[in-house]
């Protein structure tokens, strides 16, 4: 076994299926850090993958970039297509850019990057457990429904280079635990059904702090402007929203 | 005003002269229906949801059950239900939810079917003395086979085969996942299934650890609230089942509520202790017929091909056309869940009225499928109130692969279908996750009852195929032609494909 070993591989025209049997092969091999380049559109990379390594991706990804998976940090250098970290386990997607809709979709543990925006209903349905709780930070701004479903974990989104509050509506609707937090104030009628506002308190502050530095610290970012108090914390009001829906027979 | 009290459900009565006092049925009702005053029994028969515990564990057969003791004016339109679900929804003004699967008398199509038997001109088969052919593999068949001479001068299989279950007898057990059903109600169920050679699925539940022993046999659920769904859980699965849709509940998602989320539950499910664990209606990576091949192919990545990937849909009305776009996304079997499939707990509005009977549904997917040229891309599973061989038989001839039983497997283990399973109280120790309940379901003896069920059935479908002249099951599916309709009009003999009786 080599350790430390970098391999590149060339993506250019390779089906995902061979991609992600390359990728596989490389990690049986010892490799640590692989480079994947000219990836254009390629759905599922590293896909269930466990390992403990850095892969690098020049391109586009296709939907569902390490979904199921557990262990490796992927780093996107460009666009992502829509739900990158799809039921993830663990590890980190870094995005240099934008992705689509459904980023997080389902994560239950590990970290999301995303330099710039992300689409619709960002981590929906995200879920935490015991030591696992899967954490998106968006630099930008997110559409509608951010954190929908949302049943765990911690969403950050940081507003950069946004003129004016967030004002995409439906924020946490059906929310039944976990944290949405946004930069800046946050006006009541984007609240989703279930969610509401929170006091933000220092261990939340605390938490926040240490990933708008990291955050920061991987797209080359000055966190100063960052490091206040300015954020509007958004949770659950029940986490049973529907005990009080039914009665029995 | 006040709407006071509905007459009482049902009424229990003792036989005092019978009655020993031994209190047993004290015990053994989990509702409260009796209690032991001073040596006296009183008995609360509101309380009582007609479950039997007390009727199968009294030594005396002192105890009666009458149900609907108190008349109401007769109305064949307002009827005593339809009266009190007003009544109680006027005092709450809530969704009525209701346990089992759908209790509304509609005609049921598998009573209208009668099977064909041989006479004179072919002979029928004797299986005690003849092979007959019961084994069932589910998932992908190649439309063609290529051969290649090898040196030796044999032949070998150039065609790569997509990867199949082999069951040992085309019935599995359906998905009820550990929360909706005890631990040992699924122990038991895993152990009867590997011993019979067949599947079960887990339910969106995860699959707890004292099951792993029976990983080959256990078919995995990924539902819209991927509980439990980590690499492990897949890897560990002999298949995949991505759930859409369930019988009980078209077009609705499902909830555990908090109560039933108990620690080992919570861990199972990876979610936390007491929360309701909610399974959003739609798969919000799902939302058209080329996400759902995304997220078939996500699955297969993962596994790296080697596993089958179910489609579960519930039975409606253009269940055919679904079924055909699940066969083209790579998918290698659709479940197929009619209106009579059973559940936890539904929105009683659902379950008795939404969904169509799995009958049709299973004869309107195998001839959309075969007009279509791709039977062979995609097995049919049926479910959904399938309540002996015979029903399991005339599924097949209709054009199922095999069917998944539930409510069936409950029954063998003890299950009265009181249908008051969303109560968390089933003092069976099925649907319920109080350990002094839980501990009332023997592992083995759950076991065994289970699968002697398979076997009785299994045996009973040998002899109705061999009465049939039918050796092999292959022979009798989607064979339509062994089939009669009985008092069914033409519009549903035309959905079936099949002659009426005598013709």
């Amino acid at each position: 076994m080599v350790l430390d070993e970098k391999v590149v591989i060339d993506a250019r025209g390779i089906h995902y299926t061979p991609l992600n049997e390359l990728i596989r092969q490389a990690v049986e091999d010892g490799a640590t850090e692989i480079v994947l380049k000219n990836v254009l559109g390629q759905r599922f990379i590293a896909d269930a993958l466990k390992a403990d390594v850095c892969i690098e991706i020049y391109g586009v990804p296709g939907g569902d970039l390490g979904m199921f998976m557990s262990g490796p940090v992927c780093i996107v250098h460009g666009n992502c297509e829509h739900a990158p970290g799809n039921t993830m386990d663990d590890g980190k997607i870094i995005i240099h850019g934008s992705t689509g809709d459904a980023a997080a979709h389902s994560m239950r543990g590990g970290k999301i990057f995303v330099r710039d925006y992300i689409g619709y209903r960002g981590g929906i349905h995200m879920k935490e457990y015991d030591q696992k709780k899967p954490i998106l930070v968006i630099g930008k701004s997110a559409h509608s429904f951010l954190g929908e479903y949302m049943a765990g974990g911690l969403i950050i989104l940081l507003g950069i280079d946004q003129k004016g509050p967030y004002f995409e509506r439906g924020i946490g609707s059906g929310i039944h635990g976990g944290r949405i937090v946004i930069r800046g104030t946050v006006d009541d009628r984007y609240l989703g059904v279930g969610a509401r506002k929170m006091e933000l308190n220092e261990n939340m502050l605390c938490e926040i702090h240490s990933l708008v530095k990291e955050f920061c610290n991987y797209f080359n970012i000055d966190d100063k402007p960052l490091m206040d108090n300015d954020y509007t914390v958004i949770g659950p009001s029940s986490s049973r929203p529907f005990a009080g829906k039914y009665t029995w027979e | 005003m006040s709407l006071g009290s509905v007459p009482l459900k049902y009424r229990i009565d003792i036989d005092r002269d019978q009655c020993m006092r031994c209190m047993r049925c004290v015990e053994n009702c989990s509702y409260g229906v009796f209690r032991n005053e001073e040596g006296k029994l009183i008995l609360n028969s509101r309380k009582c949801t007609a479950c039997h515990r007390c009727i199968s564990m009294c030594p005396r057969d002192a105890i009666s059950l009458k149900e609907r003791p108190v008349d109401y004016r007769s109305h064949s339109l307002w009827t005593g239900e339809a009266r009190e679900d007003i009544i109680n929804q006027s005092r709450t003004g809530k969704i009525l939810l209701a346990g089992m699967g759908n209790a509304k008398e509609y005609p049921v199509i598998f009573d209208r079917l009668v099977l064909d038997a041989c006479q004179v001109t072919n002979p029928s088969i004797d299986p005690l003395r003849e092979p007959m052919e019961l084994r069932t593999h589910i998932g992908k068949k190649p439309p063609r086979l290529e051969f290649k001479k090898n040196e030796d001068g044999d032949v070998d299989l150039i065609t790569e085969l997509a990867p199949n279950l082999e069951l040992e007898t085309p019935i599995m057990i359906g998905h009820m996942s550990y929360g909706a059903i005890s631990l040992n109600a699924q122990r038991s169920i895993a152990k009867a299934v590997s011993k019979v050679g067949t599947f079960m699925g887990t339910g969106e539940g995860g699959l707890h650890e004292s099951i792993y022993p029976y990983q080959d046999n256990m078919i995995v659920q990924v539902a819209s609230g991927r509980f439990g769904v980590d690499i492990n859980y897949l890897d560990r699965g002999a298949a995949i089942e991505i759930k859409i849709g369930q019988g009980a509940k078209p077009g609705i998602g499902g909830h555990l509520p908090g109560e039933k989320v108990c620690s080992d539950v919570s861990c199972t499910r990876m979610i936390p202790l007491g929360s309701d664990a909610i399974s959003p209606a739609p798969h919000h990576d799902i939302y058209s017929i080329e996400d759902l091949a995304q997220l078939v192919r996500g699955l297969k990545e993962a596994t790296q091909w080697k596993k089958p990937v179910f489609v579960k849909v519930a039975a409606v009305h253009n269940v055919a056309a679904i079924a055909a776009g699940i066969a083209r996304s790579s998918a290698d079997a659709v479940v197929i869940d009619g209106f009579r499939g059973g559940t936890g707990a539904a929105p009683k509005v659902f379950r008795d009225n939404v969904g169509i009977p799995i009958e049709a549904a299973i004869a309107s997917v195998d001839r959309k499928l075969n007009e279509q040229g791709i039977r062979n891309e995609i097995s049919i599973i049926a479910s959904g109130g399938i309540r002996n061989s015979a029903d399991i038989a005339k599924s097949i001839a209709l054009g199922a692969d095999a069917v998944y039983i539930g409510t069936a497997a409950l029954i063998a283990m003890g299950c009265r279908v009181c249908g008051s399973c969303y109560r968390g109280l089933c003092p069976w120790g099925i649907a319920t996750q109080r350990e002094d309940l839980v501990k009332r379901l023997d592992i083995d003896s759950g076991s065994r009852q289970v699968a002697n069920l398979i076997h009785a059935w299994t045996y009973e479908l040998s002899e109705l195929m061999g009465a049939a002249g039918i050796n092999s099951i292959e022979s009798l599916r989607g064979n339509r032609e062994r089939l009669r309709g009985y008092m069914l009009d033409e519009g549903s003999l035309d959905v079936l494909q099949i002659k009426p009786i005598g013709a």
